[in-house]
């Protein structure tokens, strides 16, 4: 916390692995995420794995008892988290395209992912 | 705890925030604002409504910072700051309008 | 007579409908549930498997979880029937008996 009163921005990534719905993980670190932003650093989004439906278009889990926070990633613009990132790879092993989510991302190879994740500061995979 | 309007029980949290966000009607916002020591006068109402707006576009109470800044970009800059939204909420236009929209109180506020 | 099998987690994080699919016996009924429900859609990783499993199993998806998750109920590999939960119970009232596969 020191760190961040004193005005160090460190590169932030969180990493989205895990379906929405099924778990809470996703819900959690959407939580987290909008948290970090009242600290102004330089906060990174990842979708990889099944991380990937969590922005897919179209959610509706009122019936399953859940409740929608799919369009809470549209708020995260105002929030000023703006990269976000989803692997090309996963998109296609599931199937989806970039038309079929609901934020725009930068599409990126699982290498260049790597890439991406060596370069932060912190990283919080989920 | 919980509000008594038009003769309905309208649970809401510890600290006056509605449990079930499709119970709030105008007349239990008026309500809420007088427990809160506020009159509710047609600004008021604009940041309400538009905190009513927000929830229902993105799900979420937005935290002060993107409040301010989506009135701003809405209603112009007299609007969208700090001085404005706190005269006319002195304990926080995040908390405390937000109580009175209806809505939970803003991620990540204390 | 045959029993129901019940699937919840996804195919692309865990192993349990692959060896759900390798014990289960011709005729059973495979019911995909929660996160598993992604293996039933058309165009994934998995969706030659599971059209593979169709000749052999009574393969059935929950509708109600396919909408949660926006994934479009016209879409699902050929073979699959989309269910609601009277249909889950329907399953289950068939059969001799549910495995959960958890």
């Amino acid at each position: 916390m020191d760190e961040m009163d004193s005005g160090i921005v460190k590169k932030f990534m969180f990493v989205n692995r895990k379906a929405p719905h099924g778990t809470v993980y996703a819900l959690e670190v959407l939580e987290m995420v909008l948290i970090s932003a009242a600290f102004d650093q330089d906060v990174h989004l990842a979708f990889v794995d099944d991380g990937i439906y969590q922005i897919k278009k179209g959610q509706a889990p009122a019936e399953i008892g859940c409740k929608n926070f799919s369009p809470t990633y549209r708020a995260l613009e105002g929030y000023d988290i703006e990269k976000l990132y989803v692997e090309a790879e996963g998109l296609a092993e599931r199937g989806l395209t970039e038309d079929d989510l609901l934020v725009p991302v930068e599409v990126v190879s699982r290498a260049d992912m790597g890439k991406l994740m060596a370069e932060m500061d912190v990283i919080l995979t989920a | 705890m919980a509000y008594t309007s038009n003769g309905a029980t309208i649970e809401a949290d510890e600290e006056g925030y509605l449990v079930n966000i499709n119970e709030w009607t105008e007349s239990l916002a008026d309500q809420i604002a007088k427990d809160e020591g506020i009159a509710l006068t047609p600004e008021h109402w604009e940041v309400v409504n538009f905190l009513r707006e927000y929830y229902s576009e993105y799900q979420i109470a937005p935290a002060v910072r993107v409040l301010t800044k989506a009135i701003a970009k809405k209603m112009g800059a007299d609007k969208g700051n700090n001085k404005y939204l706190y005269e006319l909420f002195p304990y926080g236009p995040g908390k405390q309008a937000c109580k009175i929209a209806g809505l939970p109180k803003p991620t990540g506020c204390v | 007579m045959s029993i129901l099998h019940t699937v919840n987690k996804s195919p692309f994080e865990r192993n349990t409908l692959e060896s759900c699919l390798g014990h289960a016996q011709p005729g059973d009924a495979i019911l995909l549930i929660e996160d598993a429900v992604f293996a039933a859609m058309a165009g994934t990783a998995v969706a030659g498997k599971m059209a593979d499993a169709a000749n052999s199993f009574r393969l059935h998806v929950l509708g109600p979880d396919l909408k949660a998750r926006g994934l479009d109920p016209a879409n699902v590999v050929a073979g699959f029937t989309v269910v609601d939960y009277g249909g889950y119970v329907d399953l289950a009232a068939q059969n001799k008996a549910v495995n959960a596969w958890l």
